[in-house]
């Protein structure tokens, strides 16, 4: 009886992407948070980009490319603020390698799990945000308010579910 | 045997990226020693890159959105327009005498400020821009704007709308600029607290507010104090509208600062379309200069006004003869009668103002009274002269003149 090893499971379940979804999906994230923030200041909370980033690295379970996918995401997210460039790029880098990691042994078809995933992701992403900001760039003034980052977390999980759903159709088994 | 590097590749790649970044980090923020200030050329082309890439896109979705409220605004939602402007013109015709109380004031002002050789910058030109994208991310507050160096824009320029001031420019790029708001937490401001004139520095927070941080407690600092910039940052004009103040704490991790949170006068969260002071002088602007003379005028032809009513006034005044006046207020003849009538006419504690109070009537006569000597064709030589009559009063005494008598003499 065959046995379902680490290896075997990953061939069987890794998906890749045409190019064009591959560059066009962050882009197009990127600037629906721009056009959804300058609507309401409020719509500022959705971290669209983040969704995305997790969704190309559970869905690739490569943590390489999970990290790099993040990094890149990351680095055009911080392109467009004022801060140093590297401080969003570092936090989702580490996030696709972690999602990337956990795609291979976790079925994160399911939706409870992709829920669950969306919202710890969401926390470790403020966490991380705030450790760069306070300990690496030593912003002495930057606070994390814990209930707005919780309510973060449920925004992004109860969006990330039908971009999810939606992406599911850009995908091509190997 | 796996090599070391094929084993540990995940992990590598994953040291190496954040290696990477954090030196591009560490680089970043030596370089700019001012927070706020324009990135360094590798830094703002990356940026340029990304920015260019995302813009055409804002600036698309941004057009079809400015042309649906245009439409909408300029044809259908043009009711109750009339009121409007009556009420417009009304506000207008108020501000100009207001104009004209406060330029007497204004020119004094300058002429005071020449004299002791002080250098006011006033702004002289402006570039209107729209507004058409953020960051995207609520941590950081800066916007873009559709113009850029190829309008004559440069970083460290003043963003302000009619309302208060916005920010300023941080990166220009040849078609789009970013502003850094004033309640980003890298931004910074000097102000100035209205009537206290005390002199603080303006900051952002994570949170959006704009605050004031570096000011010891201070019994005269209340709420609603309007706070305006004091030019000591190089970036604003002196007097421009800030905020007002919100409210005044106890900064709990600096003490012994307060923490004075500002309301900003500029609605920093729903910015359509923005002002970018280009240039200042050290005049005022021709089109204030023309304000100001129509307001000096305004205020010339309303005290003209005044003096022709004063001189009407006067003139009417001068035809009542001063020997008229004195004639109205001495008793003539008939003037027992008329006043006892009057009096009698006149309510209880109401006294007419203009005529001559009358002497009460004797109550001791004695032949000193008036009217109490007989005439001259009834005495003889040698006869006595007879007791003087006691005078029969023509009104009854009031109470006070019966009460004062008997005080006078206990006997009685």
């Amino acid at each position: 009886m065959p046995s379902l090893s680490y290896t075997s499971r990953r061939e069987l379940e890794q998906h890749s992407f045409p190019p064009a979804v591959t560059l066009l999906v962050p882009v197009a994230a990127i600037v629906l948070q721009v056009l959804i923030s300058k609507l309401s200041w409020r719509l500022g909370i959705v971290d669209l980009p983040l969704i995305v980033a997790i969704f190309f690295a559970v869905s690739r379970r490569s943590p390489v490319a999970g990290t790099l996918t993040g990094m890149a995401i990351g680095l055009l997210q911080d392109a467009l603020t004022a801060q140093p460039i590297g401080v969003n790029g570092m936090a989702k880098s580490v996030i696709g390698y972690i999602a990337a990691s956990i795609g291979v042994q976790v079925d994160v078809e399911n939706i409870t799990t992709r829920a669950l995933m969306n919202f710890g992701f969401s926390l470790l992403n403020s966490l991380l945000l705030f450790l760069i900001n306070k300990r690496l760039l030593g912003l002495q003034d930057y606070h994390v308010l814990w209930l707005h980052e919780l309510i973060r977390a449920c925004v992004n999980t109860v969006i990330a579910l039908p971009v999810f759903m939606l992406l599911d159709h850009t995908k091509r088994a190997d | 045997m796996e090599s070391f590097f094929t084993r540990y590749k995940n992990v590598l790649v994953l040291v190496a990226v954040l290696l990477a970044q954090t030196i591009s980090l560490a680089v970043q923020v030596k370089r700019p020693v001012e927070a706020g200030a324009p990135d360094g050329s590798s830094v703002t082309l990356l940026r340029h890159w990304v920015v260019a890439t995302v813009t055409p896109f804002e600036s698309f979705f941004h057009g079809i959105g400015h042309s649906v409220r245009w439409g909408w605004s300029n044809y259908f939602d043009l009711r109750n327009t009339r009121q409007q402007n009556r009420e417009l013109q009304g506000e207008i015709a108020r501000l100009r005498l207001e104009q004209a109380a406060l330029a007497e004031d204004a020119i004094q002002g300058h002429r005071l400020q020449a004299l002791l050789g002080f250098q006011e910058h006033y702004v002289a030109t402006t570039v209107a821009a729209q507004v058409i994208g953020g960051s995207g991310s609520d941590t950081s507050r800066v916007l873009y704007i559709d113009k850029g160096s190829n309008d004559g824009l440069k970083p460290d320029q003043a963003v302000i709308t009619p309302d208060g001031i916005v920010g300023k420019l941080r990166d220009v790029f040849p078609r789009t600029s970013q502003v850094l708001l004033i309640n980003d937490q890298a931004s910074g401001a000097g102000v100035l607290l209205e009537t206290t004139r005390i002199r603080g520095i303006l900051r952002g927070s994570l949170a959006g507010q704009i605050q004031i941080n570096n000011l010891t407690p201070d019994s005269r600092i209340k709420p609603g104090e309007q706070v305006l910039t004091s030019g000591g940052d190089q970036v604003f004009p002196r007097g421009l509208k800030v905020g007002t103040i919100e409210s005044i704490a106890p900064d709990p991790e600096h003490q012994p600062y307060t923490l004075i949170k500002v309301k900003a006068s500029a609605n920093l969260f729903q910015l359509e379309e923005v002002l970018v002071i280009t240039g200042t002088q050290a005049e005022l602007p021709g089109e204030a200069q023309k304000d100001l003379k129509l307001a000096k005028m305004t205020a010339e032809q309303q005290a003209a006004a005044k003096a022709a009513a004063e001189e009407a006034a006067a003139e009417e005044a001068a035809r009542t003869t001063a020997a008229q006046v004195v004639a109205d207020k001495l008793p003539s003849l008939n003037d027992g009668k008329d006043a006892n009538a009057a009096a009698a006419k006149t309510p209880a504690g109401t006294a007419p103002s203009t005529a001559v109070p009358k002497p009460l009537p004797t109550l001791h006569p004695d032949r000193y009274t008036p009217g109490a000597t007989p005439p001259a064709s009834t005495l003889t030589p040698g006869g006595v002269s007879p007791a003087p009559a006691r005078v029969v009063p023509e009104q009854e005494p009031s109470a006070e003149s019966k009460v004062k008598p008997q005080a006078a003499n206990p006997d009685n």
